[in-house]
């Protein structure tokens, strides 16, 4: 296993360009995430990692080893691309040797690695059952097994779970990690999905037209966002966003919002009339008698362990998450109260967060 | 809008029983959703109300009238499909004005500006009305294809996974319209999905379906608290009920007859005298954590608020909320507390 570095990596396609500048380290053993939408250049990045593009500059290093010009095949990479492929006419045990028997292995090491490997993926009753008849998560287990299989320096998945139900999607999820924790093999993996990205990764870097927007432990960056782009694309209902009245200052702990006062962690540096937002996520708003910012309920969703209530304020629509034992009836009036430890402040033209007592992280400034 | 009543109806197709038995009554301004897997029979029994498909026995009412050998363009009701099916040649408007220019239903148009400025105000389409169709985002196909149905004023709409070729925020977004539109017109829907977070927003009720039986019907808040059978306990709520034996929680006091002990993660509580377990999976989900506890070789799931930090081999004890928990028996029917 190995750590994988990318140094100022730059990928155009004629007028083009896929990656820009991008510069970063996956540790030994991590579960890194390339997330962002189509287009973002993630998968072009796993591409150029994998060896199947050549970047147009930049450096990319495994284990130490400068590997930006080799070929794919001497990389030492598996690149899985879907779990689906198996040999139809194969049983299990055959499925999970083939990749060994391309790379001329031993008959008994073979053997050997094959019980190794469905051992790990609980599946040692099933080696001479045809996969035709398994149910869908064993099927995909012998294709993670296929993959794992040949001990590659380092996994490369490419939305592997894209074509799946959400049922197996779950699932899967929860099984290749844990898979992840017990082989602890480097693994760099691409989704658009960012509750798939939450979940899995160790760390997450957000990607957006071929830059990356920031890199770090999903819940870290889920907490501190440090642009609009990043804390919309993270979460799920998504953060809200409202317009500031008038600017704020340095030192503040404080914004008016549609003439509400709301507090907010003290800022670090101010922001002009009319160019800031506050962002805040829908499970730090409470409904609140004497919250001084107020709305009129626009929908109730009642989602089982909570619920989703959408409120129309004069600064425009929010989502709120709240508990599930309180009532809250459509079209009657609301008051909001906001964490104010949790509130993130945005310039509305460089789409940055400024820097507060919750971005830079400390609680001290 | 009207009532819909569903009597005794079968439909079978060689030898499949899409329908059984099934009987069901829709109230006037109800939105009522049906929830079940692929093939539990929930299309057919859309196209059964519809008039698209014959019931092989039983009857159908649209508000006072049977409809069971009524052709489907005599029901006065509105389909909308999964697929925006829209005229690609015609604008948005042209789109939204046709069902109000068929023969059928022939109205002045000023009468049908009218209608259709609303309805794509409603739908928050009206700068897109002289768009050509295919110039618009999947989205907004999919908000002309249901403007389409709003435009009528049928007695009912009958609505087959309309939102699942969207993608995750634009159906989260059009759920709550959806519902909000439904609530202000006082409409008469059936809804189809297999999506059981569509369901227990937007239902007034929700009936979950089976290989062609109706298993439960209940309000959204009584079907996750009080699920008939581990079946439907299973079908609602993400992450997933846990399903554990009985006597793998010895300290609960459970009915007489209790086999199985279900516990909503949410409802799962970390400390106190329960059994001990590991934690052998930790997902950050951002307003939440999942974790998954091994437990004498039962994976249970535990839905965490922010701020409690866990590590993978960690050892916890785990117990259900007081009052929290569903009794199932050997038959996996549930059992009152």
């Amino acid at each position: 296993m190995a750590e994988i570095r990318i140094e100022n990596l730059h990928k155009s396609f004629a007028h083009f360009t896929a990656v820009r500048d991008s510069t970063m380290t996956i540790g030994n053993g991590q579960f890194f995430v390339l997330l962002g939408p189509s287009g973002c250049g993630k998968t072009t990045t796993l591409r150029m990692i994998a060896g199947l593009e050549i970047p147009t500059s930049g450096k990319i290093l495994l284990g130490g080893d400068d590997v930006t010009f080799r070929r794919a095949a001497q990389r030492d990479i598996a690149f899985v691309f879907q779990f689906f492929a198996l040999y139809p006419h194969m049983n299990v045990r055959e499925n999970l040797a083939f990749p060994l028997k391309t790379q001329l292995t031993a008959r008994a090491e073979t053997r050997r690695r094959v019980d190794e490997v469905a051992q790990m993926l609980r599946i040692e009753h099933l080696l001479p059952l045809p996969v035709g008849g398994l149910a869908g998560g064993d099927r995909q287990r012998v294709a993670l097994g296929r993959a794992i299989i040949r001990r590659p320096k380092a996994f490369l998945m490419d939305e592997p779970l894209g074509a799946l139900d959400a049922e197996f999607r779950e699932m899967m999820c929860g099984e290749l990690r844990r898979l992840h924790d017990r082989i602890g093999a480097t693994t760099v993996y691409v989704t658009h999905d960012q509750t798939e990205a939450m979940a899995m990764g160790d760390r997450i870097a957000v990607m957006n037209k071929g830059e990356v927007l920031q890199a770090g432990p999903p819940q870290d960056v889920y907490d501190r966002p440090r642009n609009m782009f990043v804390a919309g694309f993270i979460g799920s209902p998504a953060m809200n966003f409202l317009p500031i009245d008038g600017g704020a200052a340095n030192g503040a702990h404080e914004v008016r919002v549609a003439g509400a006062h709301i507090s907010v962690p003290r800022l670090h540096a101010g922001v002009k009339e009319g160019k800031g937002v506050i962002g805040v996520r829908p499970e730090h708003i409470r409904i609140d008698a004497n919250g001084a910012l107020r709305g009129n309920v626009f929908a109730v969703e009642y989602m089982g362990s909570t619920q989703l209530v959408t409120v129309d304020t004069p600064a425009g629509r929010l989502r709120l998450k709240a508990p599930n034992t309180i009532q809250v009836e459509m079209r009657s009036t609301v008051g909001l109260q906001m964490d104010a430890t949790r509130v993130v402040v945005f310039d509305k033209d460089s789409e940055q967060a400024l820097p507060s007592d919750l971005i830079n992280g400390n609680g001290h400034g | 809008m009207a009532e819909i009543s569903l009597q005794s109806l079968n439909k079978r197709f060689g030898d499949t029983q899409a329908i059984a038995d099934f009987t069901l009554t829709v109230a006037d301004g109800e939105f009522f959703v049906l929830l079940g897997p692929t093939g539990a029979g929930k299309t057919t029994l859309l196209r059964l109300a519809a008039g698209l498909e014959r019931a092989d026995s039983g009857s159908i009412a649209i508000g006072a009238t049977d409809v069971t050998r009524m052709q489907p363009a005599h029901r006065d009701v509105t389909f909308v499909f999964q697929q925006y099916s829209l005229y690609p040649h015609y604008t948005v408007f042209d789109n939204l004005a046709f069902p109000l220019r068929s023969p059928r239903h022939r109205l002045p148009e000023n009468q049908i500006a009218r209608k259709v400025n609303q309805v794509a105000e409603l739908l928050g389409i009206g700068e897109k009305l002289q768009n050509r169709a295919t110039r618009l985002s999947g989205g907004e196909m999919q908000r002309v294809a249901i403007g389409r149905a709003l435009v009528r004023n049928p007695k009912a709409y009958l609505m087959d996974e309309p939102l699942s070729s969207l993608d995750a925020k634009l159906r989260a977004d059009l759920r709550v319209e959806l519902k909000r539109i439904q609530a202000d017109l006082g409409a008469t829907i059936i809804y189809v999905t297999h999506d059981q977070m569509e369901a227990m927003t937007l239902a007034n009720r929700i009936g979950v379906m089976n290989q062609g039986r109706l298993i439960q019907v209940a309000t959204p808040r009584e079907i996750y608290s009080e699920p008939e059978d581990t079946y439907v306990a299973c079908r609602l709520g993400s992450p997933r009920i846990n399903l554990v034996p009985a006597q793998m929680l010895p300290t609960v006091d459970t009915p007489p007859g209790t086999v199985t002990i279900g516990v909503r993660p949410e409802d799962v509580v970390l400390g106190g005298d329960g059994p001990h377990g590991q934690v052998s999976l930790v997902e950050t989900l951002g307003a939440e954590t999942v974790i998954e506890i091994d437990c004498a070789g039962e994976e249970v799931r535990a839905l965490l608020a922010h701020g409690q930090r866990f590590h993978s081999g960690e050892t916890v004890r785990i117990a259900p909320r007081a009052g929290r928990a569903i009794f199932f028996d050997a038959g996996g029917r549930r059992i009152a507390a």
